[in-house]
């Protein structure tokens, strides 16, 4: 038997409503004891590891991770994100299925799995297009996809634009208990917009992307959630009326719930600056007001999970004109750090903050981790929260480069990650 | 009056007495079907009109051969070779038909209730074949004469039935019919092939077929057509099969000596595993030499029995 202790520990779980200085006592790659209590009955063999009074918590479960494997490995692959996910203290992801060839079949989800297995540090799920090559049009086999171990279906970036199709999936998907998790973007309302419309964009003279393109498909899929009965996930909402759509639905009793991505919570549609094509996103970043709301909605629980959203691109896509760059930005390595700012600046607690982005994601996706219950695995992040940095481009991790927070000042910092019990990143 | 309809237009329009006269007329029809000679006079010098607006081949020639063996002078008409095809209303086709004074008309139509429209506008009986997504009761009383037969009762079984019923008449019927005489109904199907509302039909709804089928006595499997397994209802035929297809293992939950039914045509390898239709438990070729005997008995009622006789 293995066993490692770590000492003199600020352990914060929200899952287990802990928040206290003690040991975690991790024996063959699980939590065998936690808390005060265990720190007054440290087995006299192990490794010893003092951690100094820093945090430690479960590791992070980034829920909407875009990796280039298969198709695209100049992007990222899945061993790189692995990497930059444990230099950001994530010790599990759900891949999105937007990859060439689309994750639409059984033979794909099990590609992902092996490479996971044989080259990623840290675990990573697969999630299942939605519909055949996201053509929004046919479903894909559901049942054999979730038996071969698909964690999540989605249509990846793209909106299912044809609401009978979208009915009849949720229906289907209802029978296996699947979640269906949704980007929400009305591509015809959206037209050729590329950041936020309003005023912003007028002065810079780029097509602006309405508030109602997320909002009205957002409201369609919430109604079928309601009529079908299925699980819906909202990946990606940025504005606060969508907030109240996901308060209402929750309220009414439907298995709704809702994430969004560390970008829309920390950034504003100024941050384009001279047409920065780093924060070109989709859904595009929102004024300060609508940031600030989401914040509220973030600390309330009516937004369940932070994601980072990582999107890898490559210059080739990124150094052009705002208005011809992809969207999209990386950010596995920065979640943690960037979402220490809604603890600091008093918006949102800690303990939130980690629920959001590790404790909600397994629970909701039915992952292991999320947790640092004796039994679980120890999957587990090690934080200093006040340690001072700026993000160099020269330390990215992550095989591309597209940050929204270069040369960023951060307070917290990933000190090092721990899956299933063995060390996969120190800082 | 032993029979006091002048249509048969549907399931949902007899009482449980009228399904018990037609099982038991049928069940003499069955001796007559296996004579050498089978022609009887019952109905001679009756003229039966077959008009089918949607292709069929075997219930068309299932009406046929037992309007023959009644003795009826038939005549078949298709839609490749009506005027509906010329722009004629079914109401005016019906009109022209009435005019040349058949006895009895055979409906089959795509639209559901076009049957019984039809039977408002002609002054002789009329047979629904099959309306849209509607009422198909001549397969339902068929499939009611093969489970007596075989099981000598139709109350208190339980009876699954696995696979389209969003699309199926076959189905309806068969709720309608089977609730009628007591049996205890199961639906088995994905939720997209389920009609909204199912489970205030009288049959408990199952989304796994291995469930609905624990303790079941007869299996009634529906057809799913080609076009809606391409990820529009389904995702594919794989994955229905996989979950939804009647194979050994799936029909080992149901009782040793469960029936296994299908109204045909059959998918093999997509609703049904060939072995399993094509083996000890299977009854469907039993089911195609009823349906000619309840169309006999139907058609014998309605002239001899029922409101027409006057």
């Amino acid at each position: 038997m293995t066993r490692t202790i770590l000492t003199n520990a600020r352990i914060v779980d929200p899952s287990q409503n802990m928040d206290e200085t003690g040991a975690v006592i991790i024996e063959d790659g699980k939590i065998a004891a936690i808390g005060a209590t265990a720190a007054n009955a440290l087995p006299s063999e192990g490794d010893i590891q003092d951690v100094q009074g820093q945090l430690v918590i479960p590791g992070l479960i980034d829920t909407c991770v875009h990796i280039g494997e298969p198709g695209g490995e100049h992007r990222e692959t899945i061993a790189s994100a692995s990497k930059a996910a444990a230099a950001g203290g994530v010790t599990g992801l759900i891949m999105m299925p937007d990859t060439s060839p689309v994750i639409d079949d059984v033979a794909l989800v099990d590609f992902v799995q092996r490479a996971a297995r044989d080259e990623a540090i840290v675990s990573i799920y697969p999630a299942a297009a939605l519909t055949k090559g996201l053509d929004g049009e046919q479903m894909t086999e559901f049942g054999l996809l979730l038996d071969a171990g698909a964690k999540v279906l989605t249509n990846g970036r793209k909106t299912v634009k044809n609401t009978l199709v979208m009915r009849r999936a949720m229906t289907y998907a209802r029978d296996f208990g699947a979640v269906i998790a949704c980007a929400t973007q009305d591509a015809y309302l959206s037209g050729g917009g590329v950041m936020n419309e309003g005023l912003f964009a007028s002065w810079l003279g780029l097509p602006g992307i309405p508030r109602e393109a997320e909002i009205i498909p957002l409201e369609r899929d919430l109604r079928l959630a309601a009529l079908t009965g299925a699980r819906y996930h909202a990946l990606k909402l940025s504005v606060p009326q969508s907030a109240d759509a996901i308060r209402a639905a929750k309220a009414a009793g439907h298995a709704v719930t809702a994430g969004m991505s560390i970008n829309h919570l920390t950034l504003n549609e100024t941050d384009i600056g001279e047409y920065r094509t780093f924060f070109r996103l989709s859904p595009p970043l929102r004024t300060e007001d609508d940031r600030v709301a989401m914040v509220a909605a973030v600390a309330d629980g009516t937004i369940d999970i932070i994601s980072s959203a990582h999107d890898p691109q490559d210059v080739d896509t990124k150094r052009l004109p705002f208005a011809d760059a992809e969207n999209g930005a990386i950010g596995l390595e920065t979640l943690l750090a960037a979402a220490l700012r809604l603890h600091h600046s008093g918006d949102v607690p800690l303990a939130r903050l980690i629920d959001a982005m590790s404790c909600r994601p397994a629970k909701v996706f039915g992952l292991p981790g999320g947790t640092l219950a004796p039994g679980s695995r120890a999957d587990i992040a090690i934080v200093d929260p006040d340690y001072p940095w700026v993000l160099s481009k020269d330390d990215i991790v992550s095989r591309s480069k597209n940050t929204a927070f270069e040369d960023a000042r951060f307070s917290g910092k990933v000190l090092q990650t721990l899956v299933a019990g063995a060390t996969v990143y120190r800082a | 009056m032993a029979f006091p309809h002048r249509h048969l237009l549907g399931i949902k329009s007899l009482s449980e007495h009228d399904i018990y006269y037609l099982l038991d007329r049928a069940d003499e029809a069955v001796q007559i079907s296996r004579r050498e000679d089978k022609k009887t006079s019952t109905l001679r010098g009756r003229t039966q009109i077959n008009l089918f607006f949607e292709a069929s081949t075997r219930t068309q020639a299932s009406f046929e051969l037992a309007g023959k063996r009644l003795g009826a002078d038939v005549m078949n008409m298709s839609v490749a070779n009506s005027s509906v095809k010329k722009g004629e209303t079914l109401v005016d086709t019906a009109m022209t038909l009435n005019a040349m004074r058949p006895d009895i008309l055979i409906v089959r139509h795509s639209s559901a209730g076009a049957v019984a429209l039809l039977s408002q506008k002609v002054g002789c009986a009329v047979v629904n074949a099959g309306d849209g997504a509607h009422e198909h009761p001549t397969q339902a009383l068929l499939d009611a004469l093969t489970i007596r037969r075989n099981k000598g009762r139709i109350g208190g079984l339980t009876v699954t039935i696995c696979g389209d019923v969003l699309h199926s008449r076959v189905a309806r019927s068969n709720i309608l019919l089977l609730n009628a005489m007591g049996a205890r109904v199961r639906v088995a199907a994905p939720s997209t092939l389920l009609p909204s509302g199912i489970a205030q039909m009288g049959v408990e709804v199952f989304h796994n077929m291995e469930e609905a089928l624990e303790d079941a006595d007869v299996v009634m499997m529906l057809r799913l057509q080609r076009e809606r397994m391409d990820g529009a209802f389904v995702p594919s035929v794989r994955e229905y099969f996989r979950y939804f297809g009647l194979d050994q293992q799936k029909l080992s939950r149901a009782k040793p000596d469960a029936l296994v039914m299908h109204p045909g045509p059959m998918n093999r390898g997509v609703e049904i595993a060939s072995d399993i239709a094509d083996g000890p438990q299977s009854v469907i070729e039993s089911q195609v030499e009823m349906g000619v005997a309840v169309r006999m008995a139907v058609m014998e009622t309605l002239m001899l029995s029922g409101a027409n006789q006057s």
